[in-house]
């Protein structure tokens, strides 16, 4: 199949749900590129194909929800990095690894859609297979020492340095 | 090893050696990784980055080969050397052009990279010539699991590796082939080929040159996901498809010499004969010829002429490596004049046929 703008071969096959009826797109790399970077309400952002396709997919995601129920899920932020599910939708990037636990509920049928699967079957890390959430939470933990610390509340800086470096030597457990 | 000295030499994959290498050109498996610790880089304060870049360094040369690895400081480079190592394949387009604290690290082979900073804290890629993915998978496999020991991954036991985008998550994989098909971009069927690697979910793209040109029939075929499968079965789904599109393009290069063997060779010869005596020459016009010359020696109907040869000009006719062996900085109609010069002194016997030979 032929690019629908150009004379490049349609390598994106894009169903666009955003206005009154689907719309059907077949197009090369480069002028699918154009058009979803076109398309997105942060073009700047949305740097490379793999935001692009996750923006368009997040963006098709949340079709079919009313504006209330979208607009407070936009604003439901990971307690992590602090980025809020908007940013994600917009950007196509998430913030932190915590945001696959954060976001679980909305990235769910996004990954389903996008990868036909939603569990993980190939390697497993050698050295810390039990998965990495407690060390993520490090970039929580230091954010809150350095809000502490401009605080001026020194002793609870003092506390979350002491969890961090307890974390930090793995001798928290 | 300094990055002038890699412009001189040709990296592994160029040897133009391997199984099938007169149509696979390279065998390439990345992964993408991030430190358990830290945001993802949209996130990253220029500190984070900086923080992120130093801890990584800091495992690669624990890393077999690592001490021997040359490591480039990527911010601190100029817009014609990153260009270069986009066009060595060593880095990606959005390395060279993104911002802040990055660098990637290249064994003295180029047969190994790995980029801190790009889209996923860590990218480690191996590029292999010819078709051999399951040796690459080997050794991208023992060198991940050589930075994890020093580093805690970004891992969730049913999702996987936890990567920037979604669209990695899982393996955080990317298995790719490049092929060279010319016969049946020339039969035109390259089309129906795409269309069917798409409906067993694999990707297919064009390599591009400068700009957004597409460059000398070569096209790249990789897994689309890369959740829900093992690596092995992703490498397998490659691997299965390829013996099939090297049959195609086969197929269709006997179907050329036996339908139209004389228009083909006219086609090759005078390819050939614009290379060898052109004063200025585009980079497009260049990577299209050179690929039908390419095919004109895989065919026979060019006989003093060598793969690695042509496979080492498709590189160093690119503007980057003709201005890093030119040693200056070359606008486009330079470019240009010093393309053909460097085509002639190359494929012209008497002055030596080989670009190693510089």
């Amino acid at each position: 199949m032929k690019c629908q703008k150009c004379e490049r071969p349609a390598t994106f096959h894009i169903t666009e749900l955003t206005g009154g009826k689907p719309l059907e797109l077949h197009l090369c790399e480069e002028c699918a590129r154009n058009y979803l970077t076109q398309s997105s309400e942060q073009p700047a952002t949305a740097t490379t194909m793999a935001a692009a396709l996750a923006h368009q997919l997040a963006q098709q995601m949340v079709v079919g929800q009313t504006a209330e129920e979208l607009a407070q899920l936009d604003q439901r932020a990971c307690p992590v990095c602090g980025i809020t599910f908007h940013d994600f939708r917009s950007q196509g990037r998430l913030g932190c690894p915590h945001d696959y636990i954060a976001f679980e509920a909305q990235l769910g049928p996004l990954l389903l859609n996008i990868h036909g699967e939603n569990e993980h079957v190939g390697k497993i890390p050698k050295y810390h297979p039990q998965g990495s959430e407690k060390r993520t939470q490090l970039i929580r933990l230091r954010r809150e020492m350095a809000a502490a610390v401009t605080e001026e509340n020194y002793e609870r800086a003092k506390e979350l340095r002491d969890e961090i470096q307890r974390i930090e030597s793995g001798t928290d457990s | 090893m300094e990055l002038d000295e890699l412009a001189r030499q040709r990296g592994e994959w160029l040897r133009g050696s391997g199984p099938e290498s007169d149509i696979v050109i390279s065998s390439r498996i990345r992964l993408a990784r991030n430190l358990a610790d830290f945001p993802f880089i949209s996130r990253a304060t220029e500190k984070d980055r900086s923080r992120i870049e130093s801890v990584l360094r800091e495992a690669i040369p624990d890393t077999e080969n690592g001490a021997k690895m040359l490591y480039v400081n990527v911010e601190q480079l100029g817009a014609v050397d990153r260009q270069f190592l986009v066009e060595r394949h060593l880095i990606s387009r959005e390395h060279a052009e993104s911002q802040g604290a990055r660098a990637v690290a290249i064994d003295p082979a180029e047969t190994l990279s790995v980029m801190i900073n790009e889209e996923d804290h860590l990218r480690i890629q191996v590029l292999f010539s010819g078709l051999n993915l399951n040796d690459a998978w080997e050794l991208i496999n023992r060198v991940d699991d050589q930075i994890e020991s020093k580093v805690t991954y970004a891992f969730h036991p049913r999702l996987g590796y936890l990567t920037a985008c979604p669209t990695n998550v899982g393996t955080g994989m990317r298995v790719s082939v490049m092929l060279h098909l010319p016969a049946l971009v020339l039969t035109r069927q390259i089309d129906k080929v795409f269309r069917s690697l798409q409906k067993i979910s694999l990707a297919v793209r064009g390599l591009y040159g400068e700009g957004s040109q597409a460059m000398g029939d070569f096209y790249q075929i990789s897994n689309q996901v890369t959740l829900g499968k093992s690596e092995e079965r992703l490498i397998k789904d490659v691997v299965d498809i390829v013996p099939k599109i090297i049959e195609y393009e086969r197929t269709a290069r006997q179907f050329l010499i036996k339908e139209s063997q004389e228009n083909l060779h006219d086609r090759v010869s005078r390819a050939y004969g614009i290379l060898r005596t052109a004063q200025t020459i585009s980079s497009e016009e260049t990577m299209h010829l050179l690929s039908s010359v390419r095919m004109g020696v895989n065919l026979g109907l060019i006989e003093d002429l060598e793969i690695p040869t042509l496979n080492e000009l498709f590189l160093k006719t690119q503007p980057a490596h003709l201005q890093k062996l030119a040693g200056t900085e070359l606008d486009t109609a330079d470019r240009n004049i010093e393309r053909a010069r460097f085509l002639r002194r190359h494929l012209n016997k008497d002055s030596g046929g080989s670009a190693t030979r510089n």
